[in-house]
């Protein structure tokens, strides 16, 4: 009954919601509308939609499966510098694709680490180039945050309950059944569904290491619809594929999750019981394993560019000063966003409200940029909009991230305490402030530093609305790559993942603080 | 922050009548990589301002998509930086007017006479590779076919890439009907395929590939900018397909005289004197001994190939679905 209520009345949360539909939806309208309607798809759009959902599926399946082990040893166990390499196995999640991608074939490529190691040795040859390398990049891309993601539910369990598992002398075997299925029946459906979503529009991936037209996506599929076909009807049909295929996606982990109900606690920081003998060693293992295929190339891309930073040209730094301050706009808008759909959801289940709040994972950027342009040419002039567009889409962007982040604390703090604060009639900007940011501060935080780390590397549609004078500094990385100066790139892309890494640990931070 | 003026700000200040405008401006809109701080834009800038009394303001981005979006209502005055492969759309638009310029005194390798596009660089696609890896290079596209499976190269998407379309035009015109045959030979060799020049590059000077899809002129970056003098373009005796860049003006401009000035100062000493180390390519209009030491130094292929632009349109598709099927069977 009183969630029926609930529903009723608009709450901020559905006017947000309602107004992500409407953009998504209405950009991809506009794409179709300039066309005058949908065009039909050919035999090669349809092997790419059937490539697209294969490598999206294999990847996401992975990631989560080998995310498990590795958030579980980072969880309950304590080691020197563990923050400090919690927060650095985030690193590949916010660099450049680009760049990432020269990360891992300076690891795994024909002339990498691990190719000279295994012709040391006399073995044969690894290839990353098909669709093996696909996938190993996207894992690189996506491991870290599904690990982060079902991390922060681990450490969201309350202590007692662990204590109380130690003193009815549960085993690890006993621990895995009570606590640890239902907590990973509550987040690794929504992590899959989050790295499955992001695999779906992967696009210079797929193009960098696929190692031909076999490893086409339907993103590379739309921009060929765009660019080379002027055919923005055929663009629009495939973007909707693309949303479809989401929705889908999304219904099938919403009905695998199942919260996990473990009651609130007395946020006494504890990590959970670390047994001891083969589990110790094995969580080890995972966790070397895990730094070193994350840091690995995020060790190569430090190492070709670190040495560059100085003889950055002047503009760099202008752009890098653009760059800072448009990500820190961008996040607060995608918090300001996120917060109210988070509560809206925690109140009820509601699937479209998080469908919506998910499909800016699925908008293909170019049908969404494309859009927009339309949209907002007819307005305005299209020269002052550069900077407000792309921090917009930035925000919309990073949403479903931050909102991955706090769907599942606000949902604990609705079943914990909301109860409580209607009780005492705790509503307004009074429950806001005394209740929930200061239950919600660490999701909070962590949101917006993948918020602003997302904003910060992102290429966005500045470069479908740019000028001169408005180029940031993954733009700038881009350009330097376009004319021969690869070594000034290199250059640029570490001072561009630099202060992501910078901008996600201070609010992150800030959230634990 | 200077630029981050909302939206509705911007409509104000539209409205606002034009008197603070001293100098009138000339829009043109051109790729990403020609207005940056290492492409030819602002040096072109800087020349034209100093005769022009004018602005001139470049808008980057994919020029032909976004001229196809805006329609009439573009504010561009003039366009720079389109390749071959657009000319048809672009040329269908009626948005373009003449250039008016003599192209009978161009230095191109294969004559002219399109009146509405005009080049102001060119060079030809080659493979690249670097004399310290690969000793023995292909010495024409016949061997580059038979060449052993463990030479690998990088190529473009040409569903992403004008040079990768380009390539698919060099592979048509030299093997016609044979072209799905060769393309099925060169496949295993192929390490990968990129989505733009910079990836595939980028995996070249890796030590990845032992050759890359690029142009007759890239050696001539390294020995100018790096003093490198191990990079060579291998030049079969096949031919070499033409890969030229143009510029166009907009009949609908509200600057044409403006607009006009600045087609004049592309084919100019001053423009063209530039171009060969600031783009990295050769000038349309300037004579061999003009040019940098390093770009007479370059060999050149004995034989230039181009299609028209209604060959190459008719032959687009078929060629793209050809090497589709060469890479997927």
């Amino acid at each position: 009954m009183a969630a029926r209520l609930h529903a009723l009345r608009p709450s901020p949360g559905a006017a947000v919601a309602g107004g992500l539909a409407a953009l998504i939806l209405g950009t991809l309208g506009a794409v179709a509308w300039e066309a005058r309607g949908l065009s039909g798809l050919t035999q090669w759009d349809l092997r790419a939609v059937w490539f697209t959902l294969w490598q999206a599926a294999v990847s996401a399946t992975l990631s989560v499966a080998l995310a498990i082990p590795v958030a579980r040893a980072l969880a309950r166990r304590r080691f020197p510098a563990r923050g400090a390499l919690v927060l650095l196995l985030g690193a590949p999640f916010i660099l450049p694709t680009i760049v990432a991608i020269f990360g891992l074939v300076a690891m795994f490529g024909r002339s990498g680490w691990i190719n000279a190691g295994l012709a040391a040795l006399g073995l044969p040859e690894i290839s990353i180039y098909g669709a093996q390398g696909v996938v190993l990049a996207n894992l690189f891309f996506n491991l870290p945050l599904a690990t982060r993601l079902i991390l922060q539910a681990w450490q969201s369990v309350p202590a007692e309950r662990f204590r109380l598992a130690a003193s009815l002398g549960f085993g690890p075997r006993d621990i895995a059944r009570h606590l640890e299925r239902p907590l990973l029946r509550e987040v690794a459906p929504g992590a899959w569904l989050a790295v499955f979503l992001i695999c779906l529009t992967s696009f210079t991936v797929a193009l960098a290491l696929g190692g031909g037209p076999r490893a086409t996506t339907v993103e590379l599929a739309i921009y060929q619809a765009f660019r080379f076909d002027a055919d923005p009807g055929r663009a629009a049909s495939l973007g909707l594929v693309q949303v479809a295929l989401s929705l889908a996606a999304l219904a099938l982990a919403g009905r695998a999750a199942a919260p996990a109900g473990f009651g609130a606690g007395l946020d006494r920081e504890a990590p959970g019981p670390a047994p001891p003998g083969w589990r110790g060693w094995a969580d080890a293992a995972v966790i070397l394993l895990a730094a070193g295929f994350l840091l690995g190339p995020v060790g190569a891309v430090i190492g070709s560019g670190l040495p560059r930073i100085g003889s950055l040209p002047e503009t760099v730094w202008a752009a890098t000063a653009r760059s800072v301050g448009m990500a820190l706009t961008s996040t607060a808008l995608t918090i300001a966003l996120a917060l109210p759909l988070a509560l809206a959801l925690a109140r009820g289940r509601r699937l479209w409200i998080e469908a919506a709040g998910m499909l800016p994972l699925v908008a293909s950027p170019l049908v969404l940029g494309t859009g927009l342009f339309l949209i907002l040419s007819h307005a305005v002039p299209v020269s002052g909009l550069a900077i407000p567009v792309t921090i917009a889409v930035n925000a919309i962007m990073a949403l479903p991230f931050a909102l991955r982040a706090l769907i599942p604390a606000s949902r604990t703090l609705e079943a914990d305490y909301g109860r409580l604060a209607a009780s005492l009639g705790l509503a307004g900007a009074a429950r806001l402030r005394l209740l929930t940011l200061p239950r919600l501060r660490g999701p909070l935080g962590f949101g917006a530093g993948l918020a602003a780390a997302l904003a910060m590397g992102d290429l966005g549609v500045i470069a479908l609305f740019g000028d001169t004078r408005t180029a940031t500094l993954p733009l700038m990385l881009y350009q330097l790559m376009g004319s021969y100066r690869l070594a000034d790139a290199a250059g640029a892309a570490v001072l561009l993942m630099g202060l992501s890494l910078g901008l996600f640990w201070l609010f992150d931070r800030g959230g634990r603080a | 922050m200077r630029h981050a003026i909302p939206a509705a700000l911007a409509v104000a200040a539209m409205a606002l009548p034009a008197a603070a405008q001293e100098r009138p401006e000339l829009t043109a809109y051109a790729p990403d990589y020609f207005a940056s701080d290492w492409g030819p834009g602002p040096r072109i800038e800087a020349g034209f301002e100093a005769a022009c009394n004018c602005d001139l303001v470049f808008v980057t981005g994919d020029v032909l998509p976004r001229l196809l979006l805006e329609g009439e209502s573009t504010r561009a005055d003039v366009v720079i930086g389109l390749n071959t492969d657009q000319t048809a759309r672009a040329r269908a638009t009626g948005l373009f007017a003449p250039h008016r310029q003599d192209t009978a005194a161009l230095t191109m390798p294969v004559a002219w006479t399109d009146d509405i596009f005009l080049p102001f660089n060119w060079s030809e696609l080659a493979f690249v590779y670097d004399e310290t890896r690969l000793a023995t290079p292909p010495e024409s596209f016949a061997a580059l076919l038979d060449a052993p499976d463990t030479l690998k190269i990088a190529l473009q998407d040409p569903r992403s890439s004008s040079a990768g379309l380009a390539m698919l035009l060099w592979v048509k015109h030299i093997y016609g009907d044979g072209a799905e045959a060769a393309w099925a030979k060169l496949a295993p060799k192929v390490l990968t395929v990129t989505r733009g020049w910079s990836e595939a590059y980028g995996l070249f000077t890796d030590g990845e590939v032992d050759m890359v899809l690029s142009y007759t002129t890239s050696p001539a970056y390294h020995v100018i900018a790096e003093g490198d003098t191990t990079k060579h373009a291998a030049i079969f005796p096949e031919g070499h397909y033409l890969y030229t860049e143009l510029a166009a003006q907009l009949a609908g401009s509200d600057q044409p005289e403006l607009a006009q000035a600045f087609m004049d100062y592309i084919l100019s000493p001053d423009f063209q004197g530039m171009i060969a180390e600031a783009n990295w390519s050769y000038p349309a209009k300037l004579p061999p001994e003009d040019l940098p030491q390093a770009f007479r130094d370059l060999p050149r292929p004995a034989t230039t190939l181009f299609y028209s632009e209604a060959e190459a349109e008719a032959l687009r598709q078929p060629a793209l679905d050809e090497w589709l099927r060469a890479f997927t069977r």
